[in-house]
C-alpha cells in the first residue's frame, strides 16, 4: 500500500517531464522517417537538377553508359578520342532521333530520362581499380530500352518524307517497340544544329510528336464517343439507328460526313465502321455531359499520364455547360480537342487489353559494365480504364471497320486487324486533314498496337493504314 | 586498393555506428551505472575503431599519411577526456561522456574532410573548452549559492545580448557576434545556459501567477532583443526552452496552451513585419522556386541528402562544398551526403538518446532547482539539434542554428561542452540524493522493524 502511493507520487511528480521526452522523441523519429524518405525518394530527381554539382562529378568520373535496343543493337555511346575529348556517336543517326534523343545542349529522350544511370558507374570494385591505376574513367552503366530496331526501321521508311509520328507499343506489357517523330534530326550534330533548330518554329523538330505533339483527333475519337453511348446505355445500344443523309444541322452549326459521303440508315456498329460524323453527332447530342466528363476523367484527358517521359496533356473541353455546338464538335474529335499520339495509343491498348492500361515504357533494364542487372523495370498495370464488357464491344467495333469500313486495306492477312482510322480536319483550310490510324493485332489475342498521324496527308484510311500495314507485316515476320 | 578501401569502410563505419547507437539504448535496459559498464566499454572501443576508420580513409583518399597525426592528437584529447571523468568523478554519468566524445569525434572527421585549417582550430577550442568543462561538474555538485542568484543571471543575460544588439558585427544579415582581442564570441550561445539557470531559480520555490508573469517578462526581454538582432533561431529556443520550463514548474497545462498561442501569435507577427522572415518561410516552401537566391542553400542541402543513399557516397567522394556555410549550418547534410542515410539516422538516435538521459536526470532529481536547472539544459540541446536538422533537411523553415558539438563554431561547441558538464554534477546529485534516500530508508526499516507499526506519512515526506 506504501510503497503503491509512493510510486504514484513520483510519477505525478515527474509527468510533465515525461510528456516532454516523449514529445521530443516522437518528433525525432518523424524528423528521421521524413529525411530517410526524402532522400531515398527523390534520388533521380535531384541529381538531374542543373543545379546539382554532383551530376558534373559523375560526368567526370564516369564514361557515359550506352544506350541498347531490346535485341542488343548499339543505339548510343560514347568513344573517347586520342586527344582524351568525348564524343557521343548514334549508329543509327537519325532513326531514333527523339526516342533515344541527345546528350548536348540539354537532353532528351532516352538520354534525359535514364541520365541519372548513365552518368552512374555500377562498375565492380576490381575494374575501378585497375582503372584507377591507368587513370582512365569508370564505365557508366548502361541502359537497356525496349525498342525495337527493325520496327522503327520500317515505320520510318513507311512515314517516309511525311512530317508526323508512329508509336509502337505491346498491349499486354505497355513496352514501347518503336516511337517516330518526323520531321527528324541527326543527334550526332545537334550542337551544330542548335541554333538553326531552336528558331525553326514551324516544323517544331525537336518536338517529339507522338508523345508531345498534339492533334485534333478526328474520327478516332469516336471510340471514345462510342464507349461513352455504351456505358449510357449498356442495354440498348444495339438498337441505334439513325438515318445519315451527309449533313446535320443544329442552328447555325453543320456537320458533314467526311467528302460528303451520305451513308443512309446506320446503326450503332456501322456508325463507326463507316465513321459516320452526322450519326456520331446525333448520338454526342443523346450523351450525358457529366457522366462523359467522368468517362475523359477515367481515359487519362485533361490530366497527367502514367509515364516517365516527356509528353503533353491531351485535352477535352467538357461538362455540363458545353452547348450542343461543341457537342457534336468533340462527338466526331474535331473543335477545341487535342489529343497525342501517345495518348490515343494508350486507350487503344487498355481496349486491346480487356480494358486494363499498362503504363508505357521504355526503359527495361539497366546493366553495369560486368553484365550484371543493376535495376529492371517490370510491367506495371495502371489500372483499368474501361470494364471488360466495354472493351470487347469496343475491339468488336474496331474489328468490323477492318472487315467492312475504312481499314479494309488491312483485310484478308494472315493475321486479322482491328482499328480505327481518322482524317483529321484542321485550320481553316476545308479538306485539309491528318491521316490517322490507330489499332491492333492479332484481333484475337492483340500483341501489338501502333497509332500513326501523318500531318496533311489526306484520309486515314488512304494514308496510314497502309503504314500501319506495313509494321504490323513487320511485327509478323510476313 | 584505395577503391576497396574507400568501398569497404562506408559499411563499416555505418556498422560501427549502427552498434554504437544501440549500445546507447541498451544503457536504458539497466538501472544502474554499474551494470552498464560492459556496454560503455564496448561504445569506447567502437567510438575508437570508428574514428580510426574514418582517418584512414582521409588518409588513403587523399594520399596525405600526415592526417595521422591529427589523428593521433585527436585520439588522445578523446581518450584523456574519457579517462580523467571516470577518475575525477566517478560518480558521473558515462553515456554523456560517451556520447560527448563520440560526437565530437564524427566533428573531427567532418571538419578534417570539409576544411582543414577549421578542424585544427577547432581541435584547439575542444581541448581548451573540455579543460574548462572537467572542472563544472565539481562546481555545480558542491556550489549550492547557484540557486540565489536569480537577478544577477536576468541581468547578465538581457546585458550581454544587449551588447551584441548595439555593438556586434553583422554577419549575414545577423547580429550574432563581437570581438575581444581578436576573437569572436557569439554570446547567444553563452546565455543560453545563464537563462536556464535563471527560470529554474525563479520559479523553484513558489511558481503562482506573479511569478510566471515577471520571469515572462524578462523570457520576452530576451527573446525580443535577439529578434531585433535578427538571430530568430536562438530567440526561437529561448522561448521553447522557457514555456517548457513553466509547464514542467507549475505543471499547468493552461501555460503550455497559452504559450503556443502567444508563440503563434508572435509568428505572424513577425512573419507580416520581417520580410527576412518571410523570405525564409518562402524558402522552405518552394525552395526550387527562389534557388538561384534564398532556396540556395536548402537545395544544395537538399542535394547533398539525397545523393547519399543508405551507405553515403564515401568521405571526399561527394560535394559538400557546394552548401554555402556547410560546416556550421548544414554540417548534417554534408554528413548525410558522404557517410550516408544509416549514419545520419544513428547520429540523430545518439543525440536523442543524451536527450533522454537529461531528462532521466532531471526527472529523479529531487531538488526542484536542480531538476529545473537540467530539464532546461536538456531542452535548449535537443530543441537547437531539432532545428539544426530540420531546417537543413526542409522539414521546418531554416533557423541558422549550429549543431551541438558537430558544427565548427568555438562558441558553440563551449557551451554545449560546458551544458553536458553541468548536466554531469547534477547527475551527481542525484546519486547522492539516491544514496541519501537509501540510506534513511534502511534507517526507517530498522526503526519499523523495531516499533512494528507503519509510518507511511514520514517516509512520504522523507526527503
Amino acid at each position: 500500500m506504501k510503497t503503491r502511493n509512493k510510486r504514484k507520487k513520483s510519477n505525478q511528480k515527474n509527468r510533465e517531464i515525461m510528456i516532454v521526452t516523449w514529445a521530443f522523441t516522437f518528433l525525432f523519429v518523424c524528423l528521421a522517417g521524413y529525411i530517410t524518405h526524402y532522400a531515398i525518394t527523390h534520388r533521380q530527381e535531384l541529381i538531374n537538377n542543373s543545379y546539382n554539382g554532383r551530376q558534373q562529378m559523375l560526368i567526370a568520373q564516369n564514361r557515359r553508359g550506352r544506350i541498347y535496343a531490346a535485341d542488343g543493337n548499339l543505339l548510343a555511346q560514347t568513344v573517347e578520342h586520342e586527344d582524351g575529348s568525348e564524343k557521343r556517336e548514334y549508329p543509327y543517326q537519325n532513326l531514333f532521333s527523339h526516342v533515344v534523343g541527345y546528350a548536348t545542349n540539354g537532353r532528351m529522350g532516352v538520354e534525359a530520362q535514364a541520365n541519372y544511370y548513365l552518368i552512374n558507374s555500377n562498375a565492380p570494385l576490381s575494374q575501378k581499380a585497375a582503372l584507377d591505376v591507368s587513370g582512365e574513367k569508370y564505365p557508366g552503366d548502361d541502359v537497356y530500352t525496349t525498342l525495337n530496331v527493325e520496327l522503327q526501321q520500317v515505320a520510318s521508311n513507311a512515314l517516309g518524307i511525311y512530317q508526323g509520328a508512329v508509336i509502337v507499343t505491346e498491349p499486354a506489357t505497355g513496352k514501347v517497340l518503336a516511337m517516330i517523330s518526323k520531321p527528324d534530326f541527326n543527334p550526332e550534330q545537334i550542337a551544330e544544329m542548335w541554333d538553326e533548330l531552336v528558331q525553326d518554329e514551324e516544323s517544331s523538330v525537336l518536338l517529339n510528336r507522338a508523345t508531345q505533339g498534339l492533334y485534333p483527333p478526328g474520327s478516332t475519337f469516336k471510340i471514345v464517343t462510342a464507349l461513352e453511348y455504351i456505358i449510357e446505355n449498356p442495354d440498348s445500344y444495339q438498337n441505334y439507328s439513325y438515318n445519315c443523309t451527309g449533313a446535320i444541322k443544329r442552328g447555325e452549326d453543320r456537320i458533314q460526313c467526311y467528302h460528303g459521303s451520305v451513308h443512309g440508315t446506320v446503326g450503332f456498329e456501322k456508325s463507326f465502321a463507316k465513321s459516320c460524323n452526322t450519326s456520331f453527332a446525333n448520338m454526342g447530342l443523346l450523351l450525358d455531359r457529366g457522366r462523359f466528363r467522368r468517362t475523359l476523367d477515367r481515359l487519362l484527358f485533361n490530366q497527367e499520364l502514367p509515364v516517365s517521359f516527356n509528353y503533353n496533356i491531351s485535352r477535352v473541353d467538357m461538362s455540363e455547360q458545353t452547348t450542343d455546338s461543341d457537342m457534336m464538335q468533340v462527338s466526331i474529335g474535331q473543335g477545341t480537342t487535342s489529343i497525342t499520339p501517345l495518348q490515343l495509343n494508350m486507350i487503344t491498348c487498355a481496349i486491346a487489353n480487356e480494358g486494363v492500361l499498362m503504363e508505357p515504357y521504355l526503359i527495361d533494364y539497366v546493366q553495369n559494365s560486368a553484365g550484371n542487372q543493376i535495376k529492371t523495370f517490370s510491367p506495371s498495370a495502371y489500372g483499368s480504364i474501361m470494364d471488360k464488357e466495354e472493351a470487347a464491344v469496343l475491339k468488336a467495333l474496331m474489328e468490323d471497320v477492318v472487315k467492312e469500313g475504312t481499314a479494309t486495306r488491312l483485310k484478308g492477312l494472315s493475321y486479322t486487324a482491328a482499328g480505327k482510322t481518322g482524317s483529321a480536319e484542321y485550320g481553316t483550310i476545308k479538306g485539309e486533314s491528318h491521316a490517322w490510324f490507330t489499332g491492333f493485332a492479332p484481333a484475337e489475342d492483340p500483341q501489338v498496337c501502333v497509332t500513326i498521324i501523318i500531318e496533311g496527308a489526306g484520309a486515314g484510311g488512304d494514308y496510314a493504314v497502309p503504314i500501319a500495314k506495313r509494321i504490323f507485316d513487320a511485327y509478323f515476320g510476313v | 586498393m584505395v577503391v576497396y578501401i574507400g568501398e569497404f569502410s562506408k559499411y563499416i563505419i555505418a556498422l560501427l555506428i549502427a552498434l554504437y547507437t544501440l549500445e546507447c539504448f541498451a544503457v536504458f535496459c539497466f538501472d544502474n551505472e554499474e551494470r552498464r559498464r560492459g556496454i560503455y566499454i564496448g561504445q569506447n572501443l567502437l567510438m575508437f575503431a570508428f574514428h580510426f576508420t574514418c582517418f584512414l580513409v582521409i588518409c588513403f583518399e587523399t594520399g596525405d599519411m600526415t592526417y595521422l597525426f591529427f589523428y593521433a592528437f585527436q585520439q588522445i584529447m578523446l581518450y584523456a577526456a574519457v579517462v580523467l571523468y571516470r577518475m575525477l568523478y566517478p560518480k558521473a554519468n558515462r553515456l554523456i561522456v560517451n556520447n560527448m566524445c563520440m560526437l565530437l569525434s564524427v566533428s573531427f572527421v567532418i571538419l578534417t574532410r570539409l576544411d582543414m585549417g577549421k578542424a585544427v582550430k577547432q581541435f584547439v577550442i575542444v581541448t581548451g573548452s573540455l579543460a574548462v568543462a572537467l572542472i563544472i561538474p565539481f562546481f555545480v555538485h558542491k556550489f549550492k549559492f547557484l540557486k540565489n542568484l536569480k537577478w544577477i543571471y536576468a541581468l547578465v543575460g538581457i546585458a550581454a545580448l544587449s551588447i551584441v544588439m548595439i555593438l556586434g558585427q553583422t554577419t549575414y544579415g545577423s547580429k550574432l557576434s563581437y570581438s575581444i582581442a581578436g576573437i569572436t564570441f557569439q554570446p547567444s550561445e553563452f546565455v543560453k545556459i545563464i537563462f536556464v539557470f535563471f527560470v529554474a531559480s525563479a520559479l523553484y520555490q513558489s511558481y503562482g501567477f506573479f511569478e510566471v508573469f515577471t520571469t515572462a517578462v524578462i523570457a520576452a526581454a530576451h527573446v525580443i532583443v535577439l529578434v531585433i538582432s535578427k538571430d530568430l533561431g536562438s530567440a526561437l529556443i529561448f522561448f521553447m526552452v522557457y514555456v517548457l520550463m513553466v509547464f514542467v514548474a507549475t505543471k499547468n497545462v493552461l501555460y503550455l496552451l497559452a504559450g503556443a498561442a502567444g508563440g503563434s501569435a508572435a509568428a505572424y507577427i513577425a512573419y507580416t513585419v520581417f520580410s527576412h522572415v518571410q523570405v525564409r518561410v518562402q524558402a522552405w516552401r518552394d525552395p526550387w522556386s527562389v534557388i538561384d537566391s534564398a532556396g540556395y542553400q536548402i537545395t544544395q542541402s537538399l542535394f547533398a541528402i539525397s545523393s547519399g543513399d543508405w551507405f553515403g557516397l564515401g568521405i571526399y567522394k561527394g560535394t559538400p562544398e557546394a552548401i554555402p556555410f556547410v560546416e556550421a549550418d548544414f554540417i548534417f547534410s554534408a554528413i548525410a551526403e558522404e557517410f550516408g542515410i544509416i549514419f545520419s539516422v544513428c547520429l540523430i538516435l545518439i543525440c536523442v538518446s543524451c536527450f533522454i538521459m537529461f531528462m532521466h536526470t532531471a526527472a529523479a532529481l529531487k531538488d526542484k532547482f536542480y531538476q529545473l536547472t537540467a530539464f532546461g539544459l536538456g531542452v535548449t540541446y535537443i530543441f537547437q539539434v531539432f532545428l539544426t536538422i530540420g531546417g537543413g533537411t526542409k522539414f521546418i523553415p531554416l533557423t541558422g542554428v549550429t549543431l551541438p558539438l558537430i558544427s565548427y563554431g568555438g562558441s558553440s561547441v563551449l557551451t554545449t561542452l560546458v551544458m553536458f558538464a553541468i548536466i554531469e554534477g547534477l547527475y551527481m546529485i542525484r546519486q547522492d540524493e539516491s544514496e541519501q534516500q537509501r540510506r534513511a530508508l534502511r534507517k526507517k526499516k530498522k526503526i519499523r522493524e523495531r516499533r512494528q507499526y507503519s509510518a507511511g506519512d514520514e517516509i512520504e515526506d522523507e526527503e
